[in-house]
Parts: C-alpha cells; structure tokens; sequence
C-alpha cells in the first residue's frame, strides 16, 4: 500500500479534467430535474395523475424502474434511475484505466520499480473512484435536501448514487485482475454492468404485472439501488448489501492481484497457430479477426435483452386490462395495443442507443489502431488508406445492424402477440440514426484524430436528451440534435421515408467528409 | 546507375515545429544505405514521408521511380517496411502477423520464412501481447525479409536485439547484399553496424542532411589521432594548420590531425626525431559525435 498517496495524486492530475464534468453533472442533475418538475406541473392534480399513469408505464419502468410515491422529490429520484448506470460506467471506466490499462502499457511497471507497494495503484483507483461517488452522494444529498426539505430522504437517495458507483468499482477492480487485456477486462465489466440492468429491467416490469419473476431485480446490483425508494417508505437493505457486495468484490480483487504476477491475467496465455490460415490475406480478414469478438458480444447482449423485453410484453398487457382509468385513457388514444405499442417503441429507441455505443466503439477501433502503430504497419504494405478504414467500418456498420436485428428478432419472438414485422421493423428503423454517429466518430478521425475520443460525447448527448429532454424542457431544436428524436416510432405509429432518408444522407455526407479527411492527413497523427 | 529513393529539399512542418528542413537523400539501386541522426533529427518522418504516411510540404522525392504519396498502393508491393516500435496486434500470433504483412504485400517466400525463424529463433505460435520488444522485432523483420522486394526500409531494425541476435541480422543482410538487386535503407544508431553493412551514408540533424558519401568520403572529413614519443621538442607542431588539440607531456605529444595535414604534420614529427608512434583511423563514432555535438553548441 506505500505510495497510494501519491498515486491518488497522480490519477487526479491526469483526470483533472473528465473526473469534475462527471462528479458535476451526476451530482447536480437532480435538484435540476426537480426544479424542471416544479415548472411542468402547477397543481398537485397534475403532478398525482403523471405519477399514477407513469407508475403503471412500463415502457417508463423499463427505463427508469419502479415509482413510488407521488412527491416531486419520488418523481425526481424515479426519473434519475437510469443515472446509477451512467454512474456505474463511469466509475467501472475509471478503475480499469488506472489499473489494467496502465500495465498493459508498461507504465505500472515503472511504477512498480519505484517505491510503490503491489496493491497500491489499485488501492489508489479504488479509493479515488469511491470518493468521487462519495461526492456525488453529496452534492445530490444537498441539493435535495434544499429542494424536497426531507434529510433521510435525500441522504438515502444520495446513498443510492454511491452505492451503484462504488458496486461497479469493485467488480472493475475483479475483472482488471481476470485478463491481461484492458480492453477484455473493460467488456467484462461492462457485461456485468448490461446484465445487471437487464435483469433489473425483467424484475421490474414483471412487478408491475404478474410478479412471476420479480426476483431478478433482487439479483442485480443495479436493482437493488433502485429499491431504495428514498421519498417512499424508505428501504435501507439494499444500501446494506451493497456496501456488503463491495467489501467483497474489493477483498476478491485483492486475493486475485496477491495471486499474480505484474502484466498476467488470471487466463494464462496459450500458444496459438504457427502460420495464419489462408483466408487471413486482406484487411477485411484482418478486421473480421479484430472485431469478431465485439460482434459477438453486442449479438448476443443485445439478444438477450430483447428476450427481457419480449418476455415482459405480456405483463404489459395485463397493466393495460388491470387498471380500468389506465385502459380508459388509452382506448381514448387507440385501445390497450397502444399501450403495449408505446411499450415497444419506447424500448426501441433504448435498444437504438445502445447499438449507437457499439458503432462508436466499433469506428473508434480505427484510431487504436493508428495510436498502437499498428495501422502504419498495415498502411506501408499495399493496401490503400480507403481499404483499411472501409474494413473496419464495415464492422461498424453492418455488426449494429445485426445486432439490432437479433434484438427486434427475440423480442418479436418471445413477445406472440405483437406483429413481428412491426416489432423488428420498429428496431431495424434505429438504424440510420445509429450511422448518424457512427459517421460523426469517422468525421472526428479523419479531420480531428486526436479528438476522436469526443465521438462518445454523441451517444451520451443523445442519451441524455432521451432521457430529461421532456421534463427539462429543452428547446424542440435542442431535442432535434439527436438523430433518434427523427426516427418513426413503430409499432404503433406511421413510419415515413423522409426522416429515414435525411438521416441516412445526413449519415453518408459526414462520413465521406471523414473520409476525405484521412486520405489527406498524417498517419499518424 | 539508377536511384530507389530521391529526395531533394525535402520539407515537413508539424503546426510550427519543422520537422524537416530541405533534407537531400540519395539512395542507389542496390546499396545498403546508413541512415545517422540523433533522435528528433527527422529521420522516422523523412521514412513516413518515403512512405507516403505523411505527405511533405515541399521539395521532391522519388521512391522507385513514382511518387511516395500518389503511387502508395503499388509501390508498397515492391517495398518492405520495419518500423521503430513494432507493436503486435495482441491475440494474434507472430506465425499469423508474419503471413498476413507478407500476403498484404504481396506474397512471401514459405522457404525463406522457415529459414529466417530458424535463424532468429523466434517461436512463432506465441500471441502477440506475450512477446518481448526483440522478439516483436525479430517478428516484423522476418516479415521483410522474407518478403520477395525491391527494397527494404529498415527503422533502427535492431534496438531490441541482443548481440547474437544482431550478429544474425548483419549476416543476413550481408547476404541480401550480395544478391545486388535489394537496395537497403537503414536508420541506425549503432555504428558498427553501419561500418559493417552500409555502402554509403547520410547523416542528418535538425532536418538537413550534414554529410553524405561512402565511409572513406567521409572518413577525409575525419580526424587521425596521433600518439609519439619524440626525441626533441615539437617546434613549429603547434601552429601548423589541421593540427589540433595538442598536448605535450615530459617528450610525448598527442594531437589531432585533419586528414588533409596529416602529411605535412608527420613530416613535421620526423625532422623532430620519433621514438615510437601510434595512429588511431578516424572512426565514424568520431564523426557521429562531432556532428551531433554541434547541436549542443
């Protein structure tokens, strides 16, 4: 542990910069939904049949989690649910940049020689990660209290943001110790964290039907947190057995990093072929080796959520005949399919988003590959710039479509009663906004390489839109920014080739200006 | 006699910095070619600009008789790249990078492969992260030289080695060497490995080109060291011309001597009287340092 003190120091020299935005906008968001609320909603009758028709939307379950309570503080903590995954990111991020990925680089390993002990830089990940979410606890804490004027309330609200940040840290801590890859140790993680909100998702929908399975939320981190219902009846078990997972998961890690040497993995590396097969001769062959393994991941990831949100289409029916004033409103608006449509699409749009981050992290493959040296070494052989980066963006291109078809293709599967074509067609309609950002991630490359990484800003900008843009009330322009605000909702609603048209040639004209860019800039760069 | 690679007034900025400043490079066809700077001189640039990774901001060049940037694709099939800092593509193994790099270019010979992976000792089943920096560079050198090209461009190809294994190298590029027909570029910083293999030399520094030519060229830019022991005193040594660094200690003189004055400077010692005398050739490390140190001045 000798030198943890100057490694804190040095993790917060280099992240001087993304560790306040993220502390900053986590910490603040919420005393500013509540204001937004206050504005949106000027007598209480407003406010209890927005939270009585929400409560019962499982398309706002799905996203959000289960609502209790009718409070604009219950509302403003309902509605920042799906921020203890943003904060779960970003601290699951944090711990494996200052762990797996510096000595994968080599640079623990200068470290290492200096008077520093073996645990110590995870030490220092942790404890720094875990006092950013402290901090975001209680910038939350204050600003409710302020707000909402309830102390336990908020305390376990701001509970409820620490506790999700520090749960993902451990495990980042756990998976940075499994392989000798940064970037497997950071998809594992990343796994965890997508499993946990599916499960979350499955339990709580089923919740608000049936309850046949309900449970999985008791199973994931995620769901737990978002069991605290800090203006409810407040529930502090969950706060218990996180803090209780990630003494764990930490004293796990521990163990793991005490049984290893510097720069192994857990999976000891196996020899492999002596000589390449001899399909492996063209830079697609060589991407296809490159980005298999991330196609695989998204396929079957975004697979399995579309069994979650295919199996809870049944439930959402049953809201629907269940609740008569819920089912009046909706046969009001076209009969109880459209609650079940709206369900659908909403979901859609997540799943869009979702496949977005593939297709930014699939683009951004080419700029590793230009920042390891790689790209140079394929670049001085008889392959021409056009062909290597057309390669990979195949990948990101083709590999979000399919791993949106075998999204839409379970749930349509899974969920009888709905119109599979409609269903599938719905998600494949994500698409298009999907390449939006995918272009603009080959925009930044070709003409701003060493800003590539800002490319991430595009799909976290369209998330956030999704997901406050209503309650902040933000301008229509504001919300226009985000392809996925054009894209036609299905099932359910009229689906014109306009938006789909503009988006796609929208798409095809920053890409080309990327790629004009790269075939007349340094490499590298 | 034709040139693989010509470059005149050369040019490359970098925002304000400029990275090179008129650089001249001549290689010939079939010579192995010493390519001397110290690190920051220019010379990984002026190689991505031969390359056609980067394009230059002024003055010409010529790579096998086409355009570096224009013509990359089909000059790269006659061509063959090592870079500094090789990096391995981490779940791939050596055996794999090997044929895909020679396969992008454009085939390579399996015979060769075999022999030069013998030679090196490199066991090519192990993935990519597992490797040492040698034996990454022994990697992405057994890829060119396997590779059935023209020429061969070689970035401080042996930083990594250990010394049998740099033995090994310069056998085997002394081997290429006697083929004729493969023209060499190597960058290097150790210069018994430039004496034992280059024909001729360019050294660079801040961007220029300070010398080129053979060896012996250069070695007249050299100075000879002189240890004698005299019989009498050394009158009329010290201010001879081309004479330098002169020190007298109880009838041993040691001194300096430019190539051009070396005779009259002998002529010189013998009217004095010689005891014993000891010459030392000019070195290249000499001349390596002497142009380097002018940076610092």
């Amino acid at each position: 542990m000798t030198g943890t003190g100057r490694l804190i120091r040095l993790i917060l020299r280099r992240d001087r910069v993304i560790l306040p935005i993220w502390i900053l906008a986590f910490g603040l968001l919420p005393a500013a939904i509540y204001s937004s609320f206050e504005g949106l909603f000027t007598t209480d009758a407003e406010r209890i049949s927005f939270a009585h028709v929400s409560a019962d939307n499982a398309g706002f379950v799905a996203l959000y989690g289960l609502l209790r309570g009718d409070s604009f503080a219950a509302l403003t903590s309902w509605r920042t649910g799906f921020i203890t995954v943003m904060i779960g990111l970003a601290t699951l991020l944090t711990v494996i940049r200052h762990t797996r990925t510096d000595e994968e680089a080599g640079r623990t390993e200068l470290i290492g020689s200096t008077v520093i002990g073996r645990h110590a830089p995870l030490a220092a990940a942790l404890i720094t990660t875990a006092a950013a979410s402290l901090l975001i606890g209680l910038l939350t804490f204050a600003g409710m209290v302020g707000k909402s004027g309830s102390v336990s309330g908020s305390l376990a609200f701001g509970a409820e943001f620490v506790a999700a940040g520090w749960i993902f840290a451990a495990i980042a801590a756990i998976t940075a110790q499994l392989t000798s890859s940064a970037r497997s140790a950071r998809s594992i993680a990343i796994v965890a964290l997508g499993v946990s909100y599916a499960l979350r998702v499955g339990g709580d929908i089923s919740a608000l039907g049936t309850g046949g399975v309900s449970w999985l939320s008791w199973i994931s981190p995620l769901g737990w947190v978002s069991r605290i219902f800090p203006y409810g009846s407040i529930n502090w078990w969950p706060v218990v057995l996180s803090v209780l997972l990630t003494a764990l998961a930490v004293a796990v890690a521990i163990y793991l990093r005490g049984r290893r040497d510097l720069g192994d993995g857990l999976f000891a590396a196996r020899l492999g072929r002596a000589t390449a097969t001899p399909s492996l001769r063209t830079p697609l062959a060589l991407a296809w080796r490159l980005h298999r393994g991330l196609l695989v991941g998204w396929t079957v990831g975004l697979g399995l959520l579309g069994l979650i949100f295919g199996g809870v289409g049944g439930s959402v029916l049953d809201i629907a005949r269940d609740n008569k004033g819920l089912s009046d409103i909706f046969a009001r608006i076209g009969g109880s399919d459209q609650i079940v449509d709206s369900y659908l699409a909403g979901t859609a749009g997540i799943v869009g988003l979702i496949a977005a981050c593939y297709a930014v992290q699939a683009t951004l493959r080419l700029r590793d590959e230009e920042t390891t040296g790689h790209a140079e070494a394929v670049l001085a052989t008889s392959v021409s710039r056009l062909a290597w980066a057309g390669s990979h963006l195949l990948f990101s291109l083709l590999g979000p479509a399919l791993a949106l078809f075998a999204e839409g293709a379970v749930t349509g599967l899974v969920y009888t009663q709905g119109n599979f074509a409609d269903i599938v067609g719905g998600v494949m309609l994500q698409l298009p906004a999907v390449w939006v950002l995918a272009a603009v991630a080959v925009l930044l490359f070709g003409v701003l390489p060493r800003w590539s990484l800002v490319a991430w800003a595009a799909p976290a900008a369209c998330l956030l839109i999704l997901l406050v843009g209503e309650s902040l009330r933000l301008n229509q322009w504001l919300l226009d920014i985000s392809p996925f605000t054009h894209v036609p909702r299905l099932p359910g609603g009229n689906v014109s080739a306009t938006p789909v048209i503009a988006l796609l040639a929208v798409a095809l004209a920053v890409g080309v200006v990327g790629l004009a860019g790269l075939r007349r800039r340094n490499i590298p760069d | 006699m034709t040139e693989a690679i010509d470059a005149e007034g050369l040019i490359k900025r970098f925002g304000k910095v400029t990275a090179l400043d008129g650089l001249d490079l001549r290689v010939r066809t079939g010579e192995v070619h010493g390519f001397l700077g110290p690190n920051g001189a220019g010379k990984t640039t002026t190689i991505r600009v031969l390359l056609g990774l980067m394009r230059h901001d002024g003055g010409t060049v010529s790579l096998l008789g086409g355009d570096p940037w224009s013509a990359a694709t089909a000059l790269h099939r006659r061509l063959a790249y090592v870079p500094g800092d090789v990096t391995l593509w981490p779940n791939l193994t050596g055996g794999e990078v090997i044929d895909l790099l020679g396969r992008l270019r454009g085939g390579l010979d399996p015979q060769r492969k075999a022999e030069l992976l013998e030679r090196f000792q490199l066991d090519p089943r192990k993935k990519g992260r597992t490797y040492s920096k040698g034996n990454r560079q022994k990697v992405a050198l057994v890829a060119a030289l396997a590779s059935d090209v023209e020429l061969l461009i070689l970035d401080e190809p042996t930083s990594g080695l250990d010394p049998l294994m740099e033995a090994v190298f310069r056998e085997v590029i002394l081997q290429e060497k006697r083929r004729g027909d493969r023209t060499v570029l190597l960058s290097s910083h150790i210069l018994a490995e430039v004496e034992a293999l280059c024909d001729r030399l360019t050294i660079i520094r801040e961007g220029r080109a300070v010398e080129t030519g053979t060896l012996d060229d250069l070695r007249h830019l050299t100075r000879t060291s002189i240890q004698a022991e005299l019989t009498g005193p050394p009158d009329g040594l010290a201010t001879l011309p081309g004479v330098h660094d002169l020190r007298t200690d109880n009838g041993k003189v040691r001194f300096d001597v430019d190539t051009d004055a070396l005779e009259p400077a002998l002529q010189t010692l013998v009217k004095v009287g010689v005891r014993s005398l000891v010459s030392q050739p000019p070195s290249l490390e000499e001349l390596f340092l002497r142009q380097y140190q002018r940076d610092e001045r």
